[in-house]
């Protein structure tokens, strides 16, 4: 069964004819091809669809798009989207890129989701704060130290 | 046009030095924001879904596959079985024993046996699942002894014993160095299997041009060049036929290595169907592809001076390698080889074992056939320093190699930084003041390690240079870098193109980096054994200085100077000692007068006296360069719950030079960071050939959670050979932190982990054995009084 869905993808609102079990993942990547989002894992392993819905950090690999009927969903795209920031990196982005937080680059849009989250509910987190909020988020490339040093530039920075 | 001569002093420049400087990553921009394209983020709005029927036997011979169900199902629009491919495939040219789909026998649970491609992905899975198949099995075995009992069923009828190889090799005197020594230890040592875990799922597009009979694959890989070989021969096309692209690529650590069977079996598919196929495997799927470190058991005997001094080793390795050959040969020979080249040993006596077993097939991770003897080494080296009552730092200093030295396996050491190493993470951790002064449950450890910057002589060898670029140039003045070295998230396109600016002088931002399209870069043999940034970083200074000649020849001709002339000044030039200077646009229109856009090439190969002894198997572990570290772990152990924690480590890396610091660290943390997720945590777990751990929680990487903070220290001895002096800087620290880590639990509370992972279970077990034999012998001790 389909239904109608009603949802504001990055800032812009759609309805999309949407099967009830169809997962968000899959509904931003393929119907809409926002294909920042990764699948890195089966389901709820890795991290690295983490996306915001009303501004929380969610797992778009195990979330229905259906639950998401009037919700505000925000991917790595809308990041640097233009808008106030003219295109422009934000601060996350801008501080995973100098300071090295990426490497590969697949975990990197979950990564930086993830933080956007915890910096938007605590913009000056302690070093264990930044861990707790990442800690669904698997790296295989940094060893997270340069991960917590871009989240922590990108705090500073904000202030 | 104006030729732009100038009498005009403000034209000129300083050259831009672009080497040395830690220049983010020049594809950062599209992996932060999310535009960097995967292979499974291509556009195939057309694409047919491909899947994998895998064997759920692990060891049985093919009685029947029985497609006809599912051809026949509406939307399915191709099913092939090993019927399909009857060329083996396998990295090792003298060991091809893999078929992409299984033929008449399956060796572990998890090989392919049948595929599918479809509409779409409920097609798919019910076509997958109407394929019957029978199997009738035979023993399977499990671990390297089983497989080698007199009585086993050989997985391969050409390998007796199911021995894939055995290396005896003997160097120097071995007998009269035991004799020689004051001290002799043995101990025994057991690792877990442990694999990549790449982020990125394996993926292949995979798109066959039915008119022209062509193929276009983008892969998830580290080896383009291999993939585009074993594809080749397994459709038996014209390798001219073939074009293989490598997108962006979230991680290999080794398990991309080599041709893997997916990617032969999405090809077979889209030529199958008439169509293009996306085949994207599950995380699942990913692991049982595997590759990873095999399960290994290592006996190691030292023999040593009262000063520390190693008079002689015997070493014995035995790797459980899996169902099929791979890499095989390669690690075990590694293992023995890379026993050399990080300290003087005057004689020493090799034996490996590398056995086939039914489970997934094992091959190259990160510092390659060198991790576990390392930690062997380290951890014996450790050992024999207590018995003498020598310090830890003072046993490795008392056998250091003084450059150019040649090891009596004949690897040639050109430079060599581990006494600056050990200097710095002794000072920096506070070793002298702090180390037997912590606390209960707290302690320090150390130990060193190496590796190769490349393989000296590549797998396929062609007699071709190692490394080849071609260099770009055109009206825009831009300049494009052509490689088909493969950036997998290590950096290299930005290494190249620091490299080539570096030598022209001019800004990064005139530069692009093509790479990895075999239709229009150079072939590349693959981003492995940490060849990358030696060998194709010296092939574009190569590259480099042949475009800057053709600049200064273009500048002299029109500034009427002789080329020795010309001072070279990045975004400008002049004639010596004079104001007659040419912008840098000028100069390109100058060099493109006569011919139009031009392409210079570099190539570089590494000499013949680093190629490795003439014995059988002499070439592996030889490298124009070896990189070392030295690292001190600090951990903190509950002797309760028998949980470790690492709090801190200390890490000095020769590099040689570095190019990009910034990366060099990155690389050295993440090094450090994968041993720590071996040393702890992570290993294979399979009930009768079963993968019990196939998903990102119960093989247990490391979290940010329980991750240290890693201080790196970046050393340079200035290599000869090396790109501006370079060597690797991704492998060489990780085999370091598992010795440095037992070491450390043993320094913290007095037990020594000699079984890997030291999960919480094993250290606990550990200490309870440790306390039942203090008890032991206390209570001999009361009856004795």
């Amino acid at each position: 069964m389909k239904r109608l869905l009603s949802i504001t993808v990055n800032g812009r609102l759609r309805e999309d004819a949407v099967a009830e079990n169809t997962l968000l993942l899959d509904y931003v990547r393929e119907a809409l091809g926002l294909v920042g989002t990764k699948r890195g894992c089966d389901g709820g392993e890795c991290g690295a669809c983490t996306v915001l819905v009303d501004g929380e950090p969610r797992l778009a690999c195990i979330t229905l798009a259906a639950t998401c009927a009037g919700r505000r969903i925000e991917t790595i795209e809308s990041l640097a989207s233009g808008g106030a920031a003219g295109g422009r990196m934000s601060r996350l982005q801008q501080a995973f890129h100098e300071k090295l937080g990426t490497q590969c680059g697949f975990c990197t849009p979950g990564m930086i989701m993830a933080a956007e989250g915890l910096l938007r509910n605590n913009p000056e987190p302690t070093e264990a704060d930044i861990r707790e909020a990442l800690s669904g988020n698997i790296c295989r490339c940094t060893g997270y130290v340069k991960i917590i040093e871009s989240v922590q530039a990108a705090a500073k920075g904000a202030k | 046009m104006s030729t732009r001569t100038s009498e005009d002093a403000t034209l000129l420049t300083q050259p831009v030095h672009s080497a040395g400087r830690s220049i983010p990553l020049i594809d950062g921009i599209e992996k932060v924001t999310g535009r960097a394209r995967y292979t499974a983020d291509l556009p195939a709005a057309q694409a047919l879904v491909g899947g994998i029927l895998r064997s759920s036997v692990a060891h049985g011979r093919i009685v029947r596959v029985d497609t006809g169900q599912a051809r026949a199902m509406p939307g399915v629009r191709a099913v092939i079985t090993g019927e399909d491919c009857a060329v083996p495939y396998g990295v090792i040219p003298i060991a091809q024993n893999e078929f992409p789909l299984a033929r008449e026998r399956v060796r572990y649970r998890g090989e392919p046996i049948a595929a599918v491609a479809a509409d779409d992905a409920a097609t798919l899975q019910a076509a997958l699942a109407a394929i019957a198949i029978e199997i009738e099995p035979l023993p399977a075995y499990f671990t390297a002894a089983a497989a080698r009992d007199p009585g086993a069923v050989l997985l391969h009828d050409d390998k007796p014993g199911n021995l894939e190889r055995e290396v005896e090799q003997e160097f120097g005197a071995v007998d009269a160095g035991f004799a020689a020594s004051d001290h002799v230890r043995e101990e025994r040592f057991h690792y877990a299997e442990v694999t990549h875990a790449q982020m990125e799922p394996n993926a292949t597009l995979a798109e066959w041009d039915a008119e022209r009979g062509r193929l276009t694959l983008h892969s998830t890989t580290q080896v383009p060049y291999y993939v585009h070989l074993a594809v080749a021969r397994c459709l038996q096309l014209d390798p001219g036929q073939i074009r293989v692209i490598k997108p962006f690529v979230g991680g290999g650590f080794g398990q991309r290595t080599e041709t893997l069977n997916f990617e032969i079996v999405a090809a077979l598919l889209a030529r199958a169907a008439g169509a293009t196929v996306m085949m994207e495997l599950s995380r699942e799927e990913t692991f049982l592809t595997h590759r990873g470190r095999p399960e290994t058991d290592i006996r190691l005997k030292i023999g040593m001076k009262q000063s520390g001094e190693i008079t002689a080793i015997d070493c014995e390795v035995t790797q459980r390698g899996g169902a099929y050959g791979g890499y095989g040969l390669v690690t075990i020979l590694y293992a023995g080889g890379l026993l050399h080249a990080l300290y003087r040993i005057p004689a020493s006596r090799y034996k490996g074992y590398r056995v086939y077993a039914n489970l997934p097939p094992c091959g190259a991770m990160r510092g390659h056939g060198s991790v576990d003897v390392r930690h062997a080494f380290e951890s014996l080296l450790d050992l024999m320093a207590a018995d003498l009552g020598l310090d830890p730092f003072a046993v490795r200093r008392a056998n250091l190699i003084v450059p150019p030295y040649r090891t009596i396996n004949e690897l040639q050491v050109n430079s060599y930084g581990v006494p600056e190493c050990l200097d710095w993470v002794e000072q920096a951790s506070g070793w002298r003041d702090r180390k037997g002064k912590l606390p209960r449950g707290r302690g320090l450890g150390m130990a060193c390690s190496h590796y190769v910057s490349g393989s000296a002589k590549p797998v396929h060898w062609t007699g071709e240079p190692h490394a080849t670029i071609n260099l770009k140039l055109d009206f825009d003045g831009a300049i494009t870098v052509l490689t088909g070295a493969s950036d997998i998230g290590q950096g290299s396109s930005t290494l190249l193109a620091q490299v080539c600016a570096e030598v022209l002088g001019l800004g990064m931002e005139r530069f692009r980096v093509f790479a990895n399209d075999s239709a229009l870069t150079p072939k590349d043999n693959g981003s492995y054994s940490s060849r990358v940034s030696f060998m194709v970083g010296n092939a574009a200074i190569v590259a480099a200085r042949s475009l800057r000649k053709v600049f200064i020849d273009a500048a002299a001709k029109r500034l009427e100077a002789a080329p020795e002339d010309i001072e070279w000044l990045g975004e400008s030039c002049r004639v010596v000692g004079s104001d007659r200077a040419l912008s840098y646009p000028s100069v390109v229109a100058a060099a493109l007068e006569d011919t139009g856009t031009l392409t210079v090439k570099g190539t570089w190969s590494t000499p013949p006296e680093t190629h490795g002894g003439k014995f059988r198997g002499g070439a592996v572990g030889s490298s124009a360069g070896f990189s070392y570290a030295a690292q001190v772990v600090e951990v903190a152990v509950d002797d309760e719950t028998g949980e470790v924690r690492v709090e801190k480590v200390w890490v000095a890396h020769d590099c040689g030079y570095a190019i990009n610091p910034l990366s060099v660290e990155g690389q050295v943390q993440g090094s450090v960071w994968m041993g720590m997720g071996q040393a702890l945590s992570e290993e294979t777990q399979f009930h009768e050939g079963m993968a019990l751990r196939a998903n990102l929680l119960d093989y247990r990487v490391p979290t940010i959670v329980e991750s240290p903070p890693i201080e790196v220290k970046i050393v340079e001895s200035n290599d000869p050979l090396g790109p501006f002096g370079a060597k690797e800087a991704g492998e060489g620290s990780l085999s370091g932190f598992l010795p440095a880590l037992t070491n450390a639990i043993a320094d913290a509370i007095g037990v020594r982990m000699q079984e890997l992972p030291a999960t919480p279970d094993r250290v606990l077990d550990a200490i309870v054995a440790k306390r039942r034999k203090e008890r032991l012998a206390a209570s001999r001790a009361a009856e004795r009084s």
